[in-house]
């Protein structure tokens, strides 16, 4: 079988969140049945979840979600694990068997602390480390791959409709404040269980609908950094994009959005507040290489919070809508409806404008 | 009329079951079932809920009135009929429309009335009762599109680049528009007695529709948006 990488073949996709402000813990069942009414938006190629706050028990610990082609490949990567981290808890991720989900691969969960003794030798802060380890262990070790790496949060895909993915990894069973879903429809890539979304790093996870063209462009830029596009999906590439913006520049989400929806620059010219003129010009002056063009709309989700995110032109769908505590964000106003039948305020928000929605203080 | 509960009826089957019943429907339950009432030729069909994509996509004479929101791509290549949506609308509204008319009693979201055309004695006509977003009018070929920017507030009546590619048609806005920017290839004019005659029994349907007073509407001031001449890109490819 060819994996992601191996091959491209010439997107429509689904995405839908929902975030509650308060801080509010919701399984992640309704979000996955949201996904039912956008059901023709994928094509059975990928399915995802991601959920904040659903391990309070194992809040400090890194939660590593790996996919293993077979039991030796995890042997092999546990003595690497071990050699960097205590594992505090090494598990397999509960599923059930339905006839929507087939060809599992090993799918494993570990709470794991960077060894203090390997940070102080390799003088890296904490995250970086982790994220450098994921680095290394999805280009080094075939048959091996990391899907998710953040504190309190998690990721679960596969290949099957996003509905059925829900079903699979029993999500009815973990409670989380914000949870996004996609439902993928390959356009460039065969369709394998690490190629479906959201796409992670440490917290950082992405779903996205669309298809960008400055794929490659953007890779080049961002490899240079230390990261590594290993499935020739245009997604990953996003994930690291803003992970290098907003944990290594320290932008905020405003101007991590601003780099890579940035406006045209005629749109720029004829800003009226120099001040946030000034802003604009100075991120496209200094971040070309990572506008990101082509139709997309992507929802970020970050421990206390979301961002929804539509290319500059609007090539892709996306509406939000609110209900008390509740934001909802999806593809289409059936799925947030299919969520919350009175959900409140629909408006679609327009190319380029980041919605960021975060948990009050100190709630998650 | 026929009420049919289209709660788990998937596209195929719920539209089988409209084209069966050969009379008026009214269609409850529904949550984002695509291409409903698709190619229809007759009757009134009555939705409740919020209709998937396409929703009227080849329409050819049926009339579809929708009690919510309606999303994507609604009327696309309609060729005679009516869509009435009282709430606002997605994207790429009547994308294509040669004929028919749409009206919306709220906002529509980017590229309304994209590649509207017309087509011998067939003209389509697009009423956007709130703001439209960006590119409305994107390569308008034909047709008209009346925006009236109704409790807009702040709001531009458009977003940016409105009939970018247009060469064809008119498009008619509420007020000055000052404030919005034009491509080169089109002129802009106040509206005179003539076109304010064009549209004026649109509006009057828009209003009985939606309940709004159209004397007041009418004694504003309007925008007349049209290509500058009929072939305005006929130097950028090939001499004809």
């Amino acid at each position: 079988m060819k994996l992601e990488g191996q091959v491209r073949i010439p997107s429509g996709c689904a995405i839908t969140a929902v975030i509650s402000r308060e801080g509010k813990r919701m399984t992640g069942e309704r979000i996955a049945q949201a996904m039912k009414p956008m059901h023709d938006r994928s094509n059975g190629l990928g399915g995802g979840f991601a959920g904040y706050g659903i391990y309070p028990e194992y809040k400090d610990f890194y939660a590593l979600h790996m996919f293993f082609n077979e039991r030796a490949t995890r042997k092999d990567c546990e003595v690497f694990l071990k050699e960097r981290f205590e594992i505090v808890k090494s598990e397999i991720i509960p599923t059930r068997k339905i006839p929507e989900i087939t060809d599992e691969p090993v799918i494993w969960r570990y709470f794991v602390a960077p060894l203090k003794s390997v940070l102080a030798s390799l003088q890296l802060d904490e995250k970086e480390f982790v994220a450098r380890t994921v680095m290394k262990i999805n280009t080094e070790f075939p048959g091996a791959y990391v899907f998710s790496s953040g504190k309190n949060m998690g990721t679960f895909k596969a290949v099957g409709y996003p509905e059925d993915v829900g079903v699979f990894y029993r999500l009815e069973e973990y409670e989380g404040y914000s949870w996004t879903a996609h439902g993928r429809y390959p356009t460039n890539t065969p369709g394998w269980w690490g190629g479906a979304h959201p796409f992670t790093l440490l917290d950082y996870s992405i779903v996205h609908n669309g298809e960008i063209s400055s794929y490659d462009a953007n890779r080049r830029f961002i490899e240079m950094f230390g990261y590594k596009c290993s499935l020739q999906t245009d997604t990953e590439v996003i994930t690291y994009i803003m992970d290098y913006l907003v944990r290594i520049q320290g932008l905020t989400l405003g101007e991590a959005a601003s780099v890579i929806a940035a406006p045209f620059w005629s749109t720029i010219a004829d800003k009226t507040d120099l001040e946030d003129k000034q802003k604009h010009i100075y991120l496209r002056t200094l971040f070309p290489s990572l506008l990101v063009t082509g139709p997309f709309s992507i929802v970020f989700g970050f421990n206390g919070g979301l961002m929804a995110l539509n290319d500059r032109l609007k090539l892709r769908s996306m509406v939000v809508g609110e209900k008390d505590d509740k934001v909802f964000i999806s593809s289409e106003e059936s799925a947030i409806r299919a969520m919350e039948p009175d959900a409140e305020n629909i408006w679609a928000p327009a190319g380029g404008e980041p919605v960021i929605i975060r948990v009050k203080d100190g709630a998650f | 009329m026929v009420s049919i509960d289209i709660k788990d009826l998937e596209h195929r089957e719920l539209n089988q079951r409209l084209r069966a019943a050969d009379s008026d429907c009214i269609l409850t339950g529904c949550r984002g079932q695509r291409f409903i009432a698709a190619g229809m030729g007759s009757h009134s069909i009555t939705i409740h809920g919020v209709p998937g994509n396409a929703l009227g996509a080849y329409l050819n004479g049926a009339s579809i009135i929708v009690c919510a929101n309606a999303q994507d791509a609604v009327g696309d290549t309609m060729n005679e009929g009516k869509i009435i949506i009282h709430g606002n609308i997605g994207d790429a509204a009547g994308y294509a429309m040669r004929g028919g008319k749409i009206f919306i009693k709220g906002n529509a979201g980017y590229r309304a009335g994209i590649h509207m055309k017309a087509y011998k004695d067939k003209s389509p006509v697009m009423v956007i009762g709130g703001v439209a977003g960006s590119f409305l009018g994107e390569y308008q070929a034909g047709g008209s599109i009346i925006v009236l920017g109704l409790d807009a507030k702040e709001r531009r009546i458009v977003g940016n680049f409105p009939c970018t590619g247009m060469h064809g048609g008119k498009m008619y806005l509420r007020g000055d528009c000052k404030n919005i920017k034009f491509p080169r290839q089109v002129t802009t004019r106040h509206a005179d007695g003539k076109d304010l005659d064009e549209i004026r029994a649109h509006v009057e349907e828009y209003c009985s529709l939606f309940g709004r007073d159209p004397e007041e509407i009418m004694r504003s001031s309007f925008t007349v948006v049209s290509p500058d001449s009929k072939n305005p890109y006929k130097q950028m490819y090939v001499a004809n």
